[in-house]
């Protein structure tokens, strides 16, 4: 298979304590693609999205950036990387306006600190056609209050965005999501796939991440359980039967551990 | 074609045309409102006693104090937006202008005193800034317990005494200060100290909504999380409103002792009520994430305005505190039609 990942984990693993959350994780993201983490609650996924964030430091294992193995990997290096992770609490700021919730803390400004408005104005109307907001009621001065759920994903996206992310982690994105609003995530993200973009979707739903993903990463207990494209696999429900075969032999497992 | 022919773009021209003025509306509906409501009392006190009210001079008394309340509101409401109060302002006042007025009475350059007033009104928010924030008591009780700690330390230094120093008069300082430039009618003019908070004023209304400083203010006291999240330092953010309070305290003191050639062991102390009113009327919420600079000056101006209106319409003194209370009442059910906290 030709080697052109954006980034690639080898061999990872992370330990707390005496639990093993990641334990030899390999995977890659390419340019352009869509993966669809899955996995139940403890699986390992918000300890390998936070090591890919940068936010933990793998215990021992490669991680490689564009074919490059990089050492002492942080979350300053993970952002230089072109790695944007949208975390499930969106870190907005509902009754400012959608500008300046996309700069929050990193406004474009000159040397005595005073904001470019016409500046930032534009460039939030130009990141907010990028991922297809289409809507007419509200404009970068709209507060972010008056959006919903989706619109609010839609802002946290386009805020990585901004930051010539080529890599977005998607921690749970559809999470207490009606139907349309989820639908309007799906948009944004293909938006942003088309643009030769890569998108790591965290879900729980495994209806909508088969929607959405291009390639499936199953994980279990801290390990890699299956990878699958989506033209192996013929259906959503095909991939929930999956998922049940990997919960159960889970389950006979611990018992045997248990007897 | 018939009419309506096309609804929808209509309808867009429509909004295209109308967005720019809608759009500023929406963004300073609080503001408007305030000015609105200073307008309609005005109007209101000048039915009510046409002769005062059509005289420069009623107009002149009310801008002579009213710029101290102006150089108290335009921090402060920075600190309420920021989710944080500053209660012991009218004592950092008291303090920060007892350093001014003891190196003039002794003979020193009021420059001088003056740099050493901001010094203290800075030092004394520093202060207030690591009590709430690193210490992380409540800003309501630890700034409450500063005002009546540090106008006991006045009390306990000067034991009572108070200091004139009429020999500012005449200086450079105090003509370019106070005095009037600007004449209306006669020799009666715009007092300085007003132009000088309408200065102050403009240059909060840009810190507030055009520099970085005002913005993550605006960020932090609507989500501290998120703007932690995001990268900004929410403490130091914090503490610097804080600061920028006791500065605004420190030019308060500064000019009200020039305004009036003497420093009381009580001076500052009348202002906390009227001041908070005034910013609360002006139209910043009490919740924070938002708030309106322009409308806190305002609201100052409206609270100034009720004694003087009160007296010339008619009313004994009796009635002030009276009318103290409805209108504040009444402007805050005003502002009320501007919405609750959006989440």
């Amino acid at each position: 298979m030709e080697n052109n990942y954006i980034i690639e984990l080898r061999n990872v693993t992370k330990s707390f304590g005496n639990v093993n959350a990641v334990d030899g994780i390999s995977f890659g993201v390419r340019p352009g693609e869509v993966v669809g983490l899955i996995g139940d609650n403890g699986a390992g996924k918000s300890t390998l999205i936070k090591i890919l964030s940068g936010v933990h430091q793998p215990d021992s294992g490669e991680i490689i950036v564009r074919g490059r193995e990089v050492s002492n990997w942080n979350a300053a290096k993970s952002r230089d990387a072109g790695i944007e992770t949208v975390y499930q609490d969106r870190a907005l700021a509902p009754q400012q306006t959608i500008t300046r919730n996309i700069f929050m803390g990193r406004e474009i400004k000159n040397r005595f600190g005073v904001i470019k408005v016409k500046t930032q104005y534009e460039e939030a109307n130009r990141l907010m056609r990028e991922i297809g907001f289409t809507s007419k009621v509200f404009d970068p001065d709209s507060p972010v209050a008056t959006l919903s759920g989706g619109e609010r994903q839609g802002v946290a996206i386009a805020r990585a965005l901004y930051f010539d992310a080529d890599l977005i982690v998607l921690d749970e994105p559809t999470t207490a999501l009606s139907l349309i609003e989820t639908a309007k995530v799906f948009g944004f993200v293909r938006n942003v796939r088309e643009r030769g973009r890569s998108i790591i979707f965290i879900g729980h739903n495994i209806y909508h991440v088969y929607d959405i993903a291009d390639r499936f990463v199953v994980l279990d207990r801290g390990k890699v359980v299956m990878t699958a494209d989506k033209t192996e696999i013929a259906s959503a429900e095909v991939l929930m039967k999956h998922m049940q075969e990997i919960a159960e032999m889970a389950h006979a497992d611990a018992s045997m551990a248990d007897g | 074609m018939g009419l309506g022919a096309k609804p929808g773009g209509q309808q867009q021209t429509g909004r295209e045309d109308a967005s720019g003025l809608v759009k500023w509306a929406r963004n300073n509906r609080r503001a408007i409102t305030s000015t609105l409501f200073l307008i309609v009392m005005l109007i209101g006190f000048t039915m009510a006693n046409p002769d005062v009210f059509s005289q420069f001079k009623t107009y002149r008394s009310v801008m002579i104090a009213l710029p101290v309340s102006i150089f108290l509101v335009v921090p402060l409401v920075f600190v309420v937006t920021a989710g944080e109060i500053d209660l012991s302002f009218p004592s950092v006042v008291g303090l920060a202008s007892y350093a001014f007025v003891s190196i003039v009475d002794q003979g020193g350059d009021p420059l001088i005193g003056i740099a050493a007033a901001l010094l203290v009104g800075a030092f004394l928010g520093f202060l207030n800034g690591i009590l709430v924030v690193r210490i992380g008591l409540s800003a309501l009780v630890a700034t409450l317990g500063m005002n009546f700690f540090l106008r006991g330390l006045i009390n306990i230094l000067v034991e009572g005494f108070s200091i004139a120093i009429p020999e500012i008069r005449g200086t450079f300082i105090h003509t370019l200060l106070t005095d009037d430039t600007i004449m209306i009618v006669g020799n009666q003019g715009i007092p300085n100290q007003m132009l000088w908070a309408l200065a102050f004023t403009a240059f909060g209304v840009f810190l507030y909504n055009r520099h970085s400083f005002g913005v993550r203010v605006h960020c932090v006291g609507d989500n501290p999380e998120s703007a932690a999240e995001m990268g900004i330092d929410v403490d130091r953010t914090r503490i610097l409103v804080f600061v920028f309070t006791g500065i605004g305290a420190a030019l308060a003191g500064v000019f009200s002792v020039m305004i009036n050639f003497v420093w009381w062991p009580t001076t500052g102390d009348g202002l906390l009520l009227p001041v908070l009113a005034g910013l609360f009327v002006g139209g910043t919420p009490t919740w924070g994430g938002i708030g309106t600079v322009f409308g806190g000056a305002i609201g100052t101006s409206i609270v100034a305005f009720i004694e003087t209106g009160v007296i010339a319409a008619g009313l004994t003194g009796f009635f002030t505190q009276f009318f103290y209370g409805l209108i504040i009442i009444l402007s805050l059910i005003f502002q009320r039609f501007n919405g609750g906290r959006v989440r």
